[in-house]
C-alpha cells in the first residue's frame, strides 16, 4: 500500500500545542458566560437575542475548530478546510431551504391545522385519560 | 419469545407462493452445488473475506444480477396484471399484492441495483485507474459490501416471511406511519434501506479518500480520466445526502418504535417535513446514479472513435454545476404539495438550469465522434441508445420542471415514462455498455459479440415499445400505481402494447444471462491475446495483465498527461525504471460478513419485534466491531522476487 | 486483437513535466484522520437534519408544555462546562502522548471519561425528569424533536465513552506506538466534534428556547 511513517514523524503531524488548549478553552468560556448571560439577564430586546445567539454560538465554533480541531492548520492541500467549507454550503443550503419550503407550506395550511388541532384535541380528552 | 412472529407469516397470497418457493428452491440449489462440487473454502478464502477491491467489485455486480431479477420479475408482473385486469376481470394478483409489488420493484431497482452498478463499477475500475494497488480503507470497503448484500437479504427475505411495505419505494407518512400501517412491511424497508443506505455512506468515503490521496505520481486532478472524476463527484453526493437519508429513516423509525410525533398530526408533527427531507436525499441520489455512468460514456466513446474526449475541462466543469445544482432542485418532486409559487419557481428555475451542464456533456460526447474512426461495438451501440432515450426523457423532465405543467401529469405514467428513461436509457444502458467493455480486463476474454447485439436490440426496441406509450397515457390521465384501469378509458390496447415491450425486454434480459454463461463456456474461443489492452484503449487499467494481478501494478506508473496508457503506447510515458519492490497488501477478514450478517439479524428481529434478539444483534456489532478496532496492523508482503515471477508469468498470457 | 495504433493530430500534447505525487500525505495516518473527518462531516449532516427537525417543530408544543415550563439552565451550564473540560482533558492527553507519557496520557484519558460520563448521568436525569412528569416524547412533535436531537448527542457521547474505555486499555497494553497514537488522533477528533455540536444545541435548543 504505502510506505509508512514512524511515530515521530507522524507526531511531527501533530498540531495541537498547551497554548492552543488554554487559548480555546478561555475562548469557548468566555462566549458561554456571554450567551448565557443575555439569557439569564436579559439585557437586550428579544429580536436581537436571537441574532447574537446565533452569531456567538457561530464564534464559539469557529474558535473550537481552530484551537481544538486545527483546522486550517494542516500542510497544503488544505483539503479538510475545502470539504468542511464545502459541507458547510450544503448543510445551509439543505436547512434554509427546508426553513424556507416548510414555513411556505405551513403559511399556506395553518388554517386548516388549527382546526385539526381542536377536533384532535377534543379526541384525545375523549381517548386518553 | 418470537416478537409479533407467528406461523401465519409464512403463509402467502396464491400469487406470492409461486415466487416464494422459486426463489427458496434456487437459494438451496446453490447451497447445494456449492457443495457438491466443494467449493465452500474456495468461496471463504477467495470471495467471501476478500477485502481485493477488484473481487469485491465482482460480489457488487452478483447480488446486483439477483436483484436485478427480482425487481425485474416485479416489473413484469405488474404489467402482466395491468394488462389482465381490465373490464369485469381483477387480474390475478390482489390490491394489496400490487401494492407490495411496485413498492418492492421501486427499492430493489434503486437501492439494490442502482447504488451496486455504481459502487461496483467504483471497486473494479478506480484503483486501476488512478494507478493504485488498493483502496485506502479496504476493511471499511468490504464492510460497506456487506451491509449493502444485509439490505438485499432482508427484502429477500420479506417475500418469504411477512410482507414487504406497500408504502411505495418512498414510504411517505402518513401512510408508512404505524396508524395506516402497523404491520411488518414499512419496518423491512426502513431496516433493508437503512442498513444498505450506512453501507453506501461508508464505501463513499472510502472512494472519496482513496480517489483523492491515493493517484499515483504525476496524475494531478485535471490528469484523471473523467471515469474517476465523475465517480469523485459521485462520492460527494453521497457524502453529502446519505446521512439525510439515515436521519430521516431515524425520524420515521422513532415514530414507528416509540410513538412520537414527527409525521404524525395528532401530536403536532407534519407528514409533509418527510416528503421534504427524503427528497433532499432522493434528488441528490439520482444524480448519484447517474454520474458514474456518464463517466463510463466518457471512457467507451474515446476509445471507440479513436479520438480523445472533446472538452475534457468542461466535461469536469458540468460535473462540478451538476453536483452542486443537485442540492437545489429537490423540491420539484413535490410541486403539487402546496408550496407558493415564489418556491415552486425558484425549484423549477434550478431544475431547468440542471439541463445546461447535462447537455454540455452529451456535446461534447458527439464532438468526440466526430472525424473519429467510430467502432459500432456494442458498447458504442449502447452509447446511442442512451444518447436517444437518456435526451428525450432529459426533455421531458424539463417539460416536468414547469410547476403547471407538473401540476397536469404528476404521478401519473408520464412520470413514470419520464423517469425510466433516466434509469433504463441512462444508468441500466450505461451499466451494460460498461460490462462489456470491462469484461475483457476483469476476465480475460470477452463476451460473445453476437449475442450483446441481438440483447441491445431486444433491450432498446422493447424500451421504446414498453415506455413511449406511457407518456401517452400518462397525457390522457393515467395515475401511476394502480392495479386496475377501467376499460371505459380505451386504454386497454396500449397496456397491451406496453406488456408485450416488456416481454421483448424480458428477451433482451434471458439473451444476457444465457450469453454470460455462454461466453464463459467458450471463453478459449474469444480469448483476449493482446496483453491486457483488446480495445486500444487510453487508460491505465489497460496496460495490466488481463485479469489483473492481486497487486493490479508491479511498478506504480508515472503520469504526465491526460489518457496516460496513449502515451505509453507512443513512447512518450516518462520513465520509470524497472526496479520491483516488496508489496505490502492487507489480509483477509471475516468481520465484514460477521457485521453484516449481524445487521440482517438486528433488521430482522427489529421488524419483527423480537427485542431481545435485536439487543443480542446489536451487541454482536459492537463487539465485533470493538475487535476490529483493537486489532494490530497486519498485512500479507509479496516479495519483490515474486512478484518479477508473477509479471514474466502473466505476460505469457496462458488461457485459464 | 490488436489494432495498429493511429495518430490523430489533435493527440500531439506536450509532456508535461510535471511527475509529482498529487498528494505528498499518503501515509496510513494522513489517510486515517483525513477519512474520519469525513465521515464527520457526515454526522454534521446527520445533526443538520435534527436541528432543522427540531426548528421546523420547535413550537409545536400540542396544547402541552413550552421549553421555558421544561428547562434548567443552571442544569444546562453544567453540563456545558463538563463536556468543555472533558474536551480539553482529551486534548491534554493527546499532548502527553507527543512525549511518551504513557501513564500521564490514561491519567487524561480517565479524567475525560469521568468527565464525559458525568455529563451522560446529568443529561439521563433530565430526560427521565422529563418523562416522570409526563413530558416523555410522546406528548408533541417539539418533545419528539427534543429528545432526538439531544438523545442523538447524548448517544454519541456514550458510544465515545465506550470508545475511550477501549482506547484506554489499547493505551494500557500497547503503550503509545504509531498504531495507538494514531488511534487517539482520530478519537480526539470524534470527541472534540461532539463537544462542537454541544454548542449548537445548547444555543439553539435551551439558551432560545428561554428567549
Amino acid at each position: 500500500m504505502s510506505t509508512d511513517l514512524t511515530l515521530k514523524e507522524i507526531q511531527k503531524e501533530w498540531h495541537g500545542t498547551y497554548r492552543s488548549y488554554a487559548l480555546g478553552l478561555l475562548f469557548s468560556l468566555v462566549l458561554t458566560a456571554i450567551s448565557f448571560g443575555l439569557v439569564i439577564l436579559n439585557p437586550l430586546p428579544h429580536k436581537y437575542v436571537h441574532i447574537a445567539l446565533l452569531v456567538l454560538a457561530v464564534v464559539q465554533a469557529a474558535g473550537q475548530l481552530v484551537f481544538f480541531l486545527h483546522l486550517g492548520q494542516e500542510a497544503h492541500p488544505r483539503w479538510e478546510t475545502l470539504i468542511f467549507s464545502f459541507t458547510t454550503l450544503i448543510l445551509l443550503i439543505i436547512v434554509i431551504g427546508t426553513l424556507w419550503v416548510m414555513s411556505d407550506l405551513n403559511e399556506r395550511t395553518m388554517e386548516n391545522m388549527e382546526n385539526m388541532k381542536n377536533m384532535t384535541n377534543m379526541k384525545k380528552d375523549m381517548v386518553h385519560d | 419469545m418470537f416478537g409479533r412472529l407467528t406461523t401465519e407469516a409464512f403463509f402467502h397470497e396464491p400469487s406470492q407462493n409461486g415466487a416464494v418457493a422459486g426463489m427458496v428452491i434456487m437459494g438451496a440449489l446453490l447451497l447445494i452445488l456449492i457443495t457438491w462440487t466443494a467449493r465452500w473454502k474456495w468461496l471463504w478464502k477467495e470471495w467471501i473475506t476478500t477485502v481485493d477491491p477488484k473481487r469485491i467489485g465482482v460480489m457488487y455486480i452478483v447480488v446486483v444480477l439477483i436483484m436485478f431479477a427480482k425487481g425485474f420479475a416485479d416489473a413484469l408482473m405488474m404489467r402482466l396484471q395491468q394488462f389482465l385486469s381490465v373490464g369485469d376481470s381483477s387480474g390475478f394478483i390482489s390490491a394489496s399484492h400490487f401494492q407490495e409489488i411496485f413498492s418492492a420493484h421501486g427499492t430493489t431497482m434503486i437501492f439494490f441495483v442502482g447504488m451496486g452498478v455504481i459502487f461496483g463499477l467504483m471497486n473494479l475500475i478506480i484503483p486501476l485507474q488512478i494507478g493504485a494497488r488498493d483502496v485506502a480503507f479496504p476493511f471499511l470497503n468490504a464492510l460497506g459490501f456487506w451491509l449493502f448484500a444485509s439490505g438485499g437479504l432482508l427484502t429477500l427475505i420479506s417475500l418469504a416471511i411477512g410482507k414487504f411495505s406497500t408504502a411505495g419505494w418512498l414510504a411517505y407518512p402518513p401512510l408508512s406511519g404505524i396508524e395506516y400501517s402497523p404491520g411488518v412491511g414499512v419496518d423491512y424497508w426502513i431496516w433493508a434501506v437503512q442498513i444498505a443506505g450506512i453501507g453506501s455512506t461508508i464505501a463513499g468515503i472510502n472512494f472519496l479518500v482513496t480517489i483523492m490521496k491515493m493517484r499515483c505520481p504525476g496524475m494531478t486532478y485535471m490528469k484523471m480520466p473523467i471515469f474517476t472524476w465523475s465517480c469523485l463527484c459521485a462520492v460527494v453526493l453521497i457524502i453529502l445526502a446519505f446521512p439525510v437519508l439515515t436521519a430521516t429513516l431515524v425520524l420515521l423509525t422513532l415514530d414507528r418504535y416509540l410513538d412520537m410525533h414527527f409525521f404524525t398530526s395528532y401530536g403536532d408533527g407534519n407528514p409533509m417535513m418527510y416528503v421534504n427531507l427524503i427528497w433532499a436525499w432522493g434528488h441528490p441520489e439520482v444524480y448519484i446514479l447517474i454520474l458514474p455512468i456518464f463517466g463510463v460514456f466518457s471512457e467507451i466513446v474515446p476509445t471507440f472513435s479513436e479520438k480523445r474526449l472533446f472538452g475534457y475541462a468542461s466535461m469536469v466543469w458540468a460535473l462540478i454545476m451538476i453536483t452542486i445544482l443537485s442540492y437545489l432542485v429537490w423540491l420539484h418532486h413535490f410541486f403539487t404539495m402546496g408550496a407558493s409559487p415564489y418556491v415552486n419557481s425558484f425549484f423549477g428555475i434550478m431544475t431547468i438550469l440542471i439541463a445546461i451542464p447535462t447537455g454540455v456533456k452529451i456535446f461534447n460526447w458527439l464532438f468526440t465522434k466526430f472525424r473519429g474512426r467510430v467502432h459500432f461495438t456494442s458498447p458504442m451501440l449502447w452509447f446511442f441508445a442512451f444518447v436517444l432515450n437518456f435526451t428525450v426523457a432529459g426533455m421531458t423532465g424539463i417539460l416536468l420542471s414547469a410547476p403547471p405543467v407538473d401540476y397536469q401529469v404528476h404521478n401519473s405514467l408520464f412520470l413514470i415514462a419520464h423517469f425510466h428513461g433516466m434509469v433504463i436509457g441512462g444508468v441500466l444502458f450505461g451499466f451494460f455498455a460498461g460490462f462489456t467493455y470491462w469484461f475483457p480486463k476483469f476476465t480475460g476474454f470477452f463476451l460473445d459479440e453476437k449475442l450483446n447485439l441481438y440483447a441491445f436490440w431486444c433491450w432498446f426496441l422493447g424500451f421504446l415499445v414498453a415506455f413511449m406509450p406511457l407518456y401517452m397515457l400518462g397525457f390522457m390521465g393515467a395515475t401511476r400505481r394502480l392495479d386496475h384501469y377501467e376499460a371505459s378509458t380505451g386504454w386497454h390496447p396500449i397496456f397491451a402494447v406496453v406488456a408485450f415491450g416488456a416481454c421483448i425486454i424480458l428477451c433482451g434480459a434471458l439473451i444476457q444471462f444465457f450469453g454470460l454463461f455462454w461466453s464463459i463456456k467458450i471463453r478459449k474461443r474469444n480469448w483476449d491475446h493482446s496483453g491486457g489492452d483488446p480495445w486500444n484503449a487510453r487508460t491505465l487499467e489497460w496496460s495490466i495483465p488481463s485479469p489483473p494481478p492481486i497487486y493490479n501494478f508491479a511498478i506504480i506508473p508515472t503520469v504526465d498527461q491526460r489518457d496516460p496508457l496513449w502515451a505509453i503506447k507512443r513512447g512518450q510515458a516518462p520513465k520509470t525504471e524497472k526496479i520491483y519492490e516488496d508489496i505490502h497488501l492487507p489480509v483477509n477478514t471475516p468481520i465484514g460478513l460477521y457485521i453484516g450478517m449481524f445487521a440482517t439479524i438486528f433488521g430482522f428481529a427489529m421488524t419483527w419485534h423480537i427485542f431481545w434478539l435485536a439487543i443480542l444483534s446489536l451487541s454482536g456489532i459492537i463487539t465485533t466491531a470493538i475487535i476490529r478496532l483493537s486489532l494490530r496492523d497486519k498485512h500479507e508482503t509479496i516479495s519483490a522476487d515474486e512478484v518479477k515471477k508473477m509479471e514474466t508469468l502473466q505476460n505469457r498470457n496462458e488461457p485459464l | 486483437m490488436s489494432r495498429p495504433l493511429t495518430l490523430h493530430h489533435q493527440d500531439t500534447l506536450e509532456a508535461h513535466p510535471d511527475t509529482r505525487v498529487p498528494d505528498p500525505h499518503q501515509d496510513v495516518f494522513s489517510t486515517t484522520t483525513f477519512g474520519f473527518w469525513v465521515y464527520l462531516m457526515t454526522d454534521c449532516l446527520l445533526f443538520a437534519t435534527f436541528f432543522v427537525t427540531f426548528a421546523v417543530f420547535h413550537d409545536r408544543t400540542f396544547g402541552g408544555p413550552s421549553p421555558k415550563d421544561l428547562f434548567d439552565l443552571k442544569t444546562v451550564f453544567i453540563e456545558t462546562m463538563v463536556l468543555l473540560f472533558s474536551s480539553v482533558a482529551c486534548g491534554l492527553a493527546l499532548l502527553s502522548s507527543l512525549k511518551l507519557e504513557k501513564t500521564k496520557v490514561i491519567i487524561w484519558m480517565a479524567v475525560a471519561f469521568l468527565l464525559g460520563a458525568s455529563f451522560v448521568a446529568i443529561e439521563l436525569k433530565e430526560f427521565t425528569h422529563l418523562v416522570h412528569e409526563g413530558n416523555s416524547w410522546e406528548r408533541s412533535a417539539f418533545l419528539s424533536s427534543f429528545f432526538t436531537l439531544v438523545g442523538t448527542h447524548g448517544l454519541h457521547v456514550s458510544v465515545g465513552l465506550l470508545w475511550l474505555m477501549v482506547m484506554m486499555f489499547q493505551v494500557f497494553w500497547m503503550g503509545i506506538t504509531a498504531l495507538t497514537f494514531r488511534r487517539l488522533s482520530v478519537f480526539s477528533m470524534f470527541w472534540h466534534f461532539l463537544d462542537l455540536i454541544w454548542i449548537f444545541i445548547f444555543t439553539f435548543v435551551y439558551l432560545m428556547g428561554m428567549v
